[in-house]
């Protein structure tokens, strides 16, 4: 389906690049065979029902997990560690404790310099450091504590203190999932705003459908209610990415929230990934994406045994 | 609504109360003792056991505020000095290892591999047990009773303070990474100043067990130091002086534990206990 030459050009191409990716958990399998190719500027939004890997999925993108087999790819470079290439947001424990506000968000300034260039770094980035903290409307608190701070303005200064050090790419795991809903969707447009003005690229996860379809160029939908022709052979199914759309950039007005063709487009992601009856082959994906890929095996798909042939 | 002043789990008593209740124990306690004394007292005026109040006075008049005629100090000054001093260094020096020690093993699993085994067999060997050991290797002077202190707490400080460090969410540290903070960056920067609140608490928990190694040390070899001279005077059934040295050694405890207490609030004002 889709020749070396092609895949090592997607590789070398895009920003992230995940291959053949699978990791268990002692015999429990969680991600099965996962391929994922994302460009420069995409807001790429990773949905599927609790449980399914998505926070897994993104430990291996950070570098926190290595995957039991296969590879994953920034710039085309193995991922390797953690590192400065690639900024998080959890959804807590994303600040210091011990840090105030700005210093949170300086944080990734001054750690670039000597204990000696210490002092110095503050005061060179302190500016730079307001300026994203008024970005993200949480500039007048920059003096207090994270415990001093309620659960949306916590994640105002993560979004800062992670967008000052222009990582090429941004990973948020349910950022915006333990708040309230009114809170939730004033963050959400801040996302749209920041990620607009820096042009950055973002590999967003959720478990919330509206969320991944009103904020996502791009939705994925990983879930592990799939069909394969593996039989009994594999009792042990780990998630796939069932589906992976590609979504015209809209207003950024919450209220197309409401319109058609997002509610039919939501519905079509809930019957694809969250119910288990309607469970599809895994040669009937809708990867309509342009990036998408998908290396089955032969055990997966009985029409690839056919085609190699005895 | 009834408002109860004191009785049942709805009681809210009033601070007055509050401070009325909490006294009562200790002027009871007085009382009790005052009148067992001069009840003693009146059957044999030679009685040592319970001292009056102004015998005890008696005697701190002469220990703390008369010079000793043969080597003109101030003897409760000098055993105070002295004392304070071991202990300090006893236990700063547990403080800092612990905290070293602690940190390094919880973040870097290879210094866990080496160390954690050998720190909870240290914690487990009885300290008291060892203090021959101490006082045959280490001579009879300052050492032997600082290591003693040290051997005694340091361990569990250790250990405290890597739970502390492998209690981290694991979070915190990939976050620190990805602002591009290198490994020493992440153990003195991010970690340290997190886990300093938690050594300090740990330190308060660790001084009752640091005086009692103090006080061990002091009674079997010292020439002076609060221990010593209640050891000492135990012969002659000084109970004057006895009294007065222990409610001077739990003001100094108290003292200590308040200080440390008011430097966690002052220098760590995000940390909530
Ligand atoms: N370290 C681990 N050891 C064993 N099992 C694990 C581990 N981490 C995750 N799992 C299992 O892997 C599965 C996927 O976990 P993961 O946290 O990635 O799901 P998720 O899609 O993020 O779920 P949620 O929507 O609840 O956040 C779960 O069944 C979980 O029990
Ligand atoms: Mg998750």
């Amino acid at each position: 389906m889709n020749t070396t030459e092609q895949l090592s050009a997607l590789r070398q191409k895009n920003l992230l690049h995940i291959e053949n990716v699978y990791k268990q958990y002692g015999a429990r399998v969680v991600l099965d065979n996962i391929d994922l190719s994302v460009a420069r500027g995409e807001l790429c939004t990773v949905v599927g029902p609790s449980g399914c890997g998505k926070s897994t999925l993104l430990r291996i993108v950070v570098g926190q997990e290595a995957p039991s087999s296969g590879d994953a790819f920034i710039e085309g470079a193995p991922a390797g560690y953690p590192d400065a290439t690639r900024g998080i947001v959890y959804q807590k424990y994303s600040l210091f404790p011990h840090l105030t506000v700005l210093d949170n968000v300086l944080l990734g300034k001054v750690l670039e310099s000597s204990i000696f260039g210490r002092v110095r770094a503050r005061r060179e980035h302190r500016d730079e450091a307001m300026q994203m903290l008024e970005r993200a409307r949480i500039a007048e608190h920059w003096k207090k504590y994270p415990h001093e701070l309620s659960g949306g303005m916590q994640q105002r200064v993560a979004i800062a203190q992670a967008l000052i050090k222009k990582p090429r790419i941004v990973l948020m795991d349910e950022p915006f999932g333990a708040l309230d809903p009114m809170v939730r969707e004033d963050m959400q447009v801040l996302l749209l705003e920041l990620w607009e003005e820096y042009g950055m690229t973002v590999f967003f996860v959720t478990h919330d459908l509206e969320e991944a379809v009103y904020l996502g160029t791009r939705v994925i939908v990983l879930s592990q209610y799939y069909i394969d022709d593996r039989g009994a052979a594999a009792e042990q199914r780990g998630a796939k990415i069932v589906a992976d759309h590609a979504l015209p950039r809209r207003a950024f007005s919450t209220s197309v929230k409401s319109s058609p063709e997002f509610i039919e487009l939501a519905a079509e992601i809930r019957r694809a990934g969250f119910d288990p009856t309607g469970a599809r082959h895994v040669t009937q994906f809708n990867l309509s994406h342009p990036d998408s890929f998908q290396t089955l095996t032969a055990a997966e798909s009985r029409a690839l045994r056919a085609q190699e042939g005895p | 609504m009834r408002r109860y002043l004191f009785f049942g789990v709805h009681a809210d008593p009033p601070p007055w109360l509050r401070r009325l209740a909490a006294a009562l124990p200790f002027v009871l306690l007085l009382a009790l003792y005052l009148g067992a004394s001069q009840l003693r007292l009146a059957e044999n005026p030679d009685d040592k056991i319970l001292p009056s109040l102004a015998q005890m006075a008696d005697a701190v008049q002469r220990l703390a505020f008369r010079p000793d005629p043969r080597s003109e100090e101030y003897v409760m000054l000098k055993d105070t000095t002295s004392s304070l001093a071991r202990l300090a260094l006893g236990v700063g020096l547990s403080a800092a290892t612990g905290l070293l020690l602690g940190l390094n093993m919880g973040l870097f699993p290879g210094m866990g591999a080496v160390l954690l085994a050998i720190v909870t067999f240290v914690s487990i060997v009885p300290p008291l047990a060892i203090l021959p050991i101490l006082f045959i290797s280490l001579g009879v002077d300052e050492l032997a009773k600082v290591a003693l202190i040290f051997l005694g707490i340091f361990p569990l400080i250790t250990r405290d303070i890597y739970n502390t460090v492998a209690a981290l969410p694991r979070e915190q540290i990939t976050k620190a990474l990805s602002l591009g903070a290198n490994e020493l960056q992440l153990a003195y920067r991010i970690v340290l100043p997190q886990v300093m609140p938690r050594l300090i608490e740990t330190v308060r928990l660790s001084l009752g067990a640091a005086w009692l190694f103090l006080i061990a040390a002091e009674a079997i070899a010292s020439t002076d130091g609060l221990g010593y001279r209640i050891f000492l005077v135990r012969r002659y059934l000084a109970m004057d002086v006895i009294i007065p040295y222990v409610l001077w050694i739990t003001l100094l405890g108290y003292l200590i534990d308040w200080l440390l207490r008011l430097a966690l609030r002052r220098l760590y004002p995000w940390y909530q206990a």
